[in-house]
């Protein structure tokens, strides 16, 4: 099988930073991967790589997305792929709407961008698409301001949006970081329901490892710009093998055991380890030995499972 | 135990344009003892900031009674109410918002206890020990906003809020902006001193994991009113609020085996709009076991078992 999007050796280098660095991922149709990590390891930058949406970065690298390379386009070609063929969401929907259009005017125009439709049709369009982000009333939304809805409505408008010329792969950063609990369990359902549904390929792009354990199929933790382990989900959560995978797994506070003591932390923070050489997680790493000042290259370790670290398996 | 912060029947309305009224707290009742934590969950709107900066008097409410040691709060003027601000401190959410970016730590530092009524010669004394307490090297007084991580600049916030020797301290989403690894050191923090000092504390967060992590009673407000208290050993494996289960069921686990077999209990419409208030019980409108006696009458908050108080016709 032919995976839809191919990512290889990804290098985003903004001169004082490399923000990727090095990263291969693949990803098949209909298929969430999960893309976690803290902030700064440069899993937002990835995505805006692909949408090709940095500005002042050096990036290297291919990424075929259907067999075209989206690093290679030049600002027309990808134009005319962003909607229809890849499409982002973004953290903030307070944002990523403009405050003083009409919501459905925004999403009609998204969509006659890239499709030769009556201003009637596109309207039509943009109802059915309202109905399908379950947005109640949406006659009457669609003429609503930003400002009038919640927050979790105007992210059900932006992912109207993003899906609206049913787009092949769709890059979702943080869709509920912004969002309460509650609302957040409707839109990661509804996320889901829609890739589902046509087939859309989705990377979730989170820190939250509850989010991508109950809605990814893949997950790829990043730090300091490289992948550190990827796998099925299941492999992943069941066996984590990178020591900063484990980390991070367990200083997540569970809500029904161990209250009673102090969580395990990670010492130091990413900001300090950014320039080291080889592996990059070595300074905050408890097993970290000579070896460790050599990159360590991903390799399988399971059935669907690579990781970068020395000593994993060891440990 | 002895109680040491007390509301009774706190309100907080805004009068809006067009004859509207939000009511950001409607009738709000909690007491904190010595040396307890509290936590307060809820959704943006429920009012658990504005209950926090009611509790150390940031805000003033429009209704009720705020007690402190005893003493009524909200009329406290001159001496007492300097005594009180020193009790009585507060940590925010964003730690890039609440300093100062053109002052050092040690400015901070200094100009906070000399406003709260320290001398510059006490000032200079306690900092080394405040920084200590959060962790942090010496040298950090010297530092600036920017030259401190996420996690530094909120150990720099706590440092100014237990720097005055407070009593009570609210603590409003103090790990929200924080990163996963860090997080977990300032959940630690936050624990360790409360234990240390015998602080009484309020821990506002919308993670009910991290409040499981901090503190033994847990308060859930919606809509401006606190709908279920308990241990939280009660409330996370008995719940008695329909609203208490929903907000469980929706929290994601990081166990994908555990994340496909539960259930989620899926609230039905939108977040409500605080300023139109539903006859009866304010959660009928969402709720699945809402009857005729709640559309009718709003329930208040009661013991239905020791310890564990809802305000619910039809609490299980």
């Amino acid at each position: 099988m032919i995976p839809l999007l191919d990512v290889r050796n990804l290098i985003v280098d903004f001169g004082h930073t490399r923000a990727v660095d090095d990263v291969s991922c693949t990803l098949n149709a209909g298929e969430v991967l999960g893309l976690v990590g803290e902030s700064g390891c440069g899993k937002s930058t990835m995505a805006l790589a692909l949408m090709q949406l940095l500005v002042g970065a050096r990036v290297s690298g291919t990424a075929e997305l259907d067999g075209d390379d989206l690093l290679a386009l030049d600002e027309r070609q990808m134009r005319r792929l962003r909607g229809p063929r890849i499409a982002m969401v973004f953290q903030d929907p307070g944002t990523a709407l403009h405050p003083m259009i009409r919501v459905g005017d925004q999403v009609t125009e998204a969509i006659r961008a890239h499709e030769r439709l009556s201003r009637a049709a596109a309207h039509d369009r943009a109802l059915d698409l309202f109905r399908k982000v379950g947005i109640s009333a949406p006659e009457q939304r669609l003429r609503a301001y930003p400002h009038e809805l919640s927050g979790g409505m105007c992210q059900r408008v932006v992912i109207a949006s993003a899906i609206a010329c049913r787009p092949k792969l769709l890059l979702a950063d943080e869709p509920t970081t912004a969002l309460d609990v509650t609302v957040q369990a409707q839109i990661l359902e509804l996320l889901r329901t829609v890739s589902r549904e046509s087939g859309t390929a989705m990377v979730l792009i989170t820190h939250d490892l509850g989010v991508v354990a109950g809605h990814a199929d893949w997950v790829a933790v990043m730090y300091a710009g490289r992948i550190v382990e990827r796998g099925a989900t299941d492999t992943l959560f069941g066996a984590p093998a990178h020591p900063y995978t484990r980390g991070l797994l367990s200083s997540v506070p569970a809500l029904d055991v161990g209250w009673e003591d102090d969580l395990p932390t990670i010492p130091g923070n990413l900001g300090s380890t950014a320039q080291v050489e080889g592996c990059r997680f070595a300074p905050r790493c408890p097993h970290a030995t000579e070896v460790c000042r050599a990159v360590p290259p991903l390799r399988p370790i399971g059935e669907d499972h690579v990781v970068a670290c020395w000593k994993a398996g060891k440990i | 135990m002895t109680v040491l912060v007390e509301v009774i029947g706190l309100s907080r309305h805004y009068r809006l344009g067009g004859g509207r009224l939000l009511r950001a707290l409607d009738g709000v009742d909690l007491a904190v003892d010595t040396g307890e934590t509290v936590g307060l969950v809820g959704e943006s709107g429920s009012g658990k900031s504005t209950l926090g900066r009611t509790l150390v008097g940031l805000q003033a409410p429009t209704h009720g009674v705020v007690r402190f040691a005893g003493a009524d709060a909200l009329g406290a003027k001159g001496a007492a109410l300097r005594t009180l601000r020193r009790q009585r401190q507060i940590v925010f959410q964003d730690p890039s918002g609440a300093l100062n970016p053109r002052m050092t730590l040690h400015a901070t530092l200094i100009e906070h206890l000399t406003v709260q009524g320290f001398t510059r010669q006490q000032a200079l004394a306690r900092i080394p020990e405040v920084l200590t307490q959060v962790e942090l090297p010496l040298e950090y007084a010297r530092r600036y906003l920017h030259e401190m991580s996420g996690g530094q600049r909120q150990r720099a916030v706590i440092a100014r809020a237990i720097s005055t020797d407070p009593d009570f301290l609210v603590a409003d989403e103090p790990v929200s902006a924080l990163d996963v690894s860090t997080r977990a050191q300032i959940i630690n923090l936050l624990r360790n001193l409360q234990r240390a000092r015998g602080l009484s504390m309020l821990f506002i967060s919308h993670d009910l994991s991290v409040v499981a992590h901090t503190c033994r009673r847990v308060a859930v407000m919606y809509l401006g009113r606190i709908v279920e208290i308990a241990a939280r050993e009660l409330l996370f494996a008995r719940p008695l609020h329909p609203y208490t289960h929903a907000l469980l069921s929706a929290v994601p686990v990081p166990d994908p085996v555990r994340e496909r077999t539960r259930q989620r209990i899926m609230l039905p419409g939108e977040p409500p709009d605080p300023t139109v208030k539903p006859t009866g019980c304010r959660f009928h409108p969402r709720c699945a076991r809402a009857t005729e006696l709640c559309r009718v009458k709003d329930p208040t908050l009661a013991a239905h078992l020791p310890g564990h108080q809802a305000a619910c016709h039809h609490p299980g």
